[in-house]
């Protein structure tokens, strides 16, 4: 079983929405579609599932061109981030429609709903309507809806957006379990850089309808292509900073130079942007190599256990991840320090240079 | 915490009270004042009890025209209702030029008053100059709305079909358009059918709206004065009086007041009673649709 994209565009009233596209996906696999809103994640979904024509190019399912195949014809199922059931239909009977519209005999039926039923834990309320579910019921009622179908290609379009943070959590930690076993392809939106390393699998960065790039999940958060993927795949925001190289010294926006550490060597001259996320920052020099910048602080967001600092650094607004409590008055200046195995290099136009140094260590 | 009790706030509402009282109350009493007395001129009443309710109550006449109010109401429900939605669903679903042009064309018939609406079809009706009377007659087929009592009924039903469509549209294209599109899409790759799509997500969905409608319509069309009047004036013979056009007969025709004092309480309790149970019974069903 594999999906391919293949140079799929979509172009709405002349505005493309969608830009050139190559993506395969194979059997079994978790795949996040990663994009802050209006990247088009959901346009690509929807092109995937058949309710959108692509203006251009093919869709490749099994080796088969389905490009123009009617939507009945599709192996797919698709839970929206809005939870959406049949209002009228008891819970039993919304997990069931699909395999009605099968024609399933009732027997069949029966097990195969309360069977899903009980995998996403709303056993007991198969007589109740949707409308007497909790928001995370009622999610779980239309996830048992795309299970109970056993289509080969699962959609789902940021099916946790409209959860609060607990059941969130358990659910995002049951999804990839739930549909493991079924083997089919999954298709996962979400705007949350944690969402996707948590779901692991494959992510494709996705930035103003574009695949900026593709692959094992980690592999793009630790080596992003470019600046874009870098910072879509960040939360916080990556920080960035302008820095030029000459003569094995580093000359930063402040005017401070350093020396370069090894891993920079190969670093031919000229001017370049380093890139490096929130929790790379400190407050305190932790290790030697640290080098330090001088910022001045906007505000402190203190979350119980973590602060978030905002700060501006020569005109840069850079924030950063601390461990602890920290109350900084506002305006001050105060030194923090970077170490340099911690920064992506990226070329002016944005593409990488250098992969981060402690990135290429991790397997 | 403790409660403060301040019963100046009474004043509060006096206003409200006030402009009730005149708007609603003093004039109500004033009916319900002659609906139990009698006079016989020179500002002389007496109390005469339940009696004008028991004749009116007993009245072949206001019997008759409560027959004729009945079968009206429930032949345009039953028309205007269903039609209503079936244009709804027919509407462009996106917004733009032409969803603007049918939205309004359909609220022009709104917009027009009821004694204009009323004169438009008494003359597109007339065989002498009307464009339907004048075609239909010299097409062989004999209608004539002031003569034969089906023709009139058929061309008050026409008219107000005509008239109040739109409003049944109109609610239920807004109810319609509340519906989040990843409803149809979910719907479509369920492959659910048209029908289960009316059935489970358009008309739940657009249940709300749709029970105002019929309320409305219920009540004016039970309340139908001013188009009967300018069109058949309650003519041919008594085929179309509706329940008003008899009431007003009987207050200003023949100025029995009395009676027709008591018409009105007893008239508006039915209406009052209609609309209550009906929306008792929708409620309840929703709530037993819910358990």
């Amino acid at each position: 079983m594999s999906l391919e994209l293949k140079n799929i565009s979509l172009a709405v009233e002349g505005h493309l929405h969608i830009y050139q596209s190559n993506l395969k996906l194979e059997k079994a696999t978790m795949n996040v579609l990663l994009g802050p809103t209006l990247s088009g994640k959901t346009t690509l979904m929807r092109i995937m599932a058949g309710l959108e024509k692509p203006s251009s190019g093919q869709i490749i399912w099994n080796g088969k061109d389905i490009t123009n195949c009617r939507l009945q014809d599709r192996d797919v199922a698709m839970v929206y981030q809005q939870f959406i059931n049949y209002p009228t239909l008891s819970v039993y009977e919304n997990i069931a429609s699909p395999l009605r519209v099968m024609n399933k005999n009732k027997h069949e039926i029966e097990i195969a709903v309360k069977k899903a039923a009980e995998i996403l834990k709303i056993s007991p309320y198969l007589d109740r309507k949707p409308i007497e579910l909790s928001g995370g019921q009622q999610q779980r009622c239309a996830l048992a809806r795309a299970l109970v179908k056993g289509a080969g290609l699962v959609l789902l379009d940021e099916p946790l957006a409209n959860l609060d943070y607990k059941l969130r959590e358990e659910l995002r930690e049951e999804i990839p379990k739930i549909f493991e076993r079924s083997g089919a392809i999954f298709v996962y939106a979400t705007t949350e850089p944690e969402e996707a390393l948590l779901l692991g699998g494959n992510t494709a960065a996705l930035f103003e309808g574009r695949i900026r790039q593709f692959g094992k999940t980690s592999q793009v958060y630790r080596n992003p292509k470019d600046i874009i993927t870098a910072d879509v795949f960040s939360n916080p925001p990556m920080n960035f900073l302008k820095f030029r190289k000459k003569y094995k010294k580093l000359t930063f926006e402040d005017g401070i130079s350093h020396t370069e550490t090894d891993h920079l060597s190969n670093l031919s001259d000229g001017d370049y942007i380093a890139g490096f996320r929130a929790n790379h920052l400190d407050l305190t020099r932790k290790r030697a190599a640290q080098i330090k910048f001088s910022v001045r602080v906007n505000h402190t967001e203190i979350t119980g256990s973590e602060t978030f600092i905002h700060m501006n650094y020569t005109g840069e607004k850079w924030i950063g991840l601390v461990k602890g409590v920290h109350n900084l008055d506002q305006a001050a200046n105060i030194p923090v320090y970077l170490d340099l195995a911690h920064i992506y290099i990226f070329a002016e136009e944005g593409n990488l240079e250098l992969s981060a140094f402690y990135a290429t260590k991790v397997k | 915490m403790k409660k403060t009790r301040n019963q100046k706030a009474w004043f509060m509402v006096l206003p409200v009270l006030i402009l009730v009282a005149f708007s609603a109350i003093i004039p109500l009493m004033t009916v319900v004042n002659y609906s139990v007395q009698d006079t016989f001129g020179n500002n002389n009443f007496f109390w005469v009890g339940l009696e004008w309710f028991e004749e009116i109550l007993a009245s072949d006449r206001v019997h008759d025209a409560l027959g004729r109010q009945v079968t009206f109401t429930a032949i345009i429900l039953a028309i205007e209702v269903p039609l209503g939605i079936f244009i709804a669903l027919h509407m462009p679903k996106k917004s733009g030029f032409w969803s603007s042009l049918c939205l309004v064309l359909l609220a022009l018939p709104l917009l027009i008053p009821w004694n204009v609406v009323g004169t438009i079809w008494q003359i597109f009706g007339r065989i002498d100059i009307g464009l339907l009377g004048y075609t239909l007659d010299k097409m062989g087929i004999n209608y004539n709305y002031t003569q034969n009592a089906l023709d009139a009924w058929i061309t008050i039903i026409i008219m107000d079909v005509w008239h109040w469509t739109s409003l049944v549209v109109l609610l239920s294209y807004a109810g319609l358009r509340s519906i989040p599109g990843p409803y149809y899409q979910a719907a479509k790759i369920d492959q659910a059918s048209r029908w289960a799509v009316f059935r489970h997500i358009e008309l739940p969905k657009m249940k709300g709206v749709l029970l105002i409608a019929i309320l409305l319509r219920f009540m004016d069309s039970f309340m139908i004065y001013t188009e009967p009047f300018v069109v058949t004036g309650g003519g041919p013979g008594n085929a179309t009086t509706f329940l008003s056009i008899d009431l007003v007969k009987m207050a200003i025709g023949q100025f029995d007041l009395g009676p027709a004092a008591a018409f009105s309480l007893i008239y508006f309790l039915v209406i009052l009673l209609v609309s209550w149970a009906f929306y008792t019974v929708m409620m309840n069903m929703d709530k037993e649709a819910d358990v």
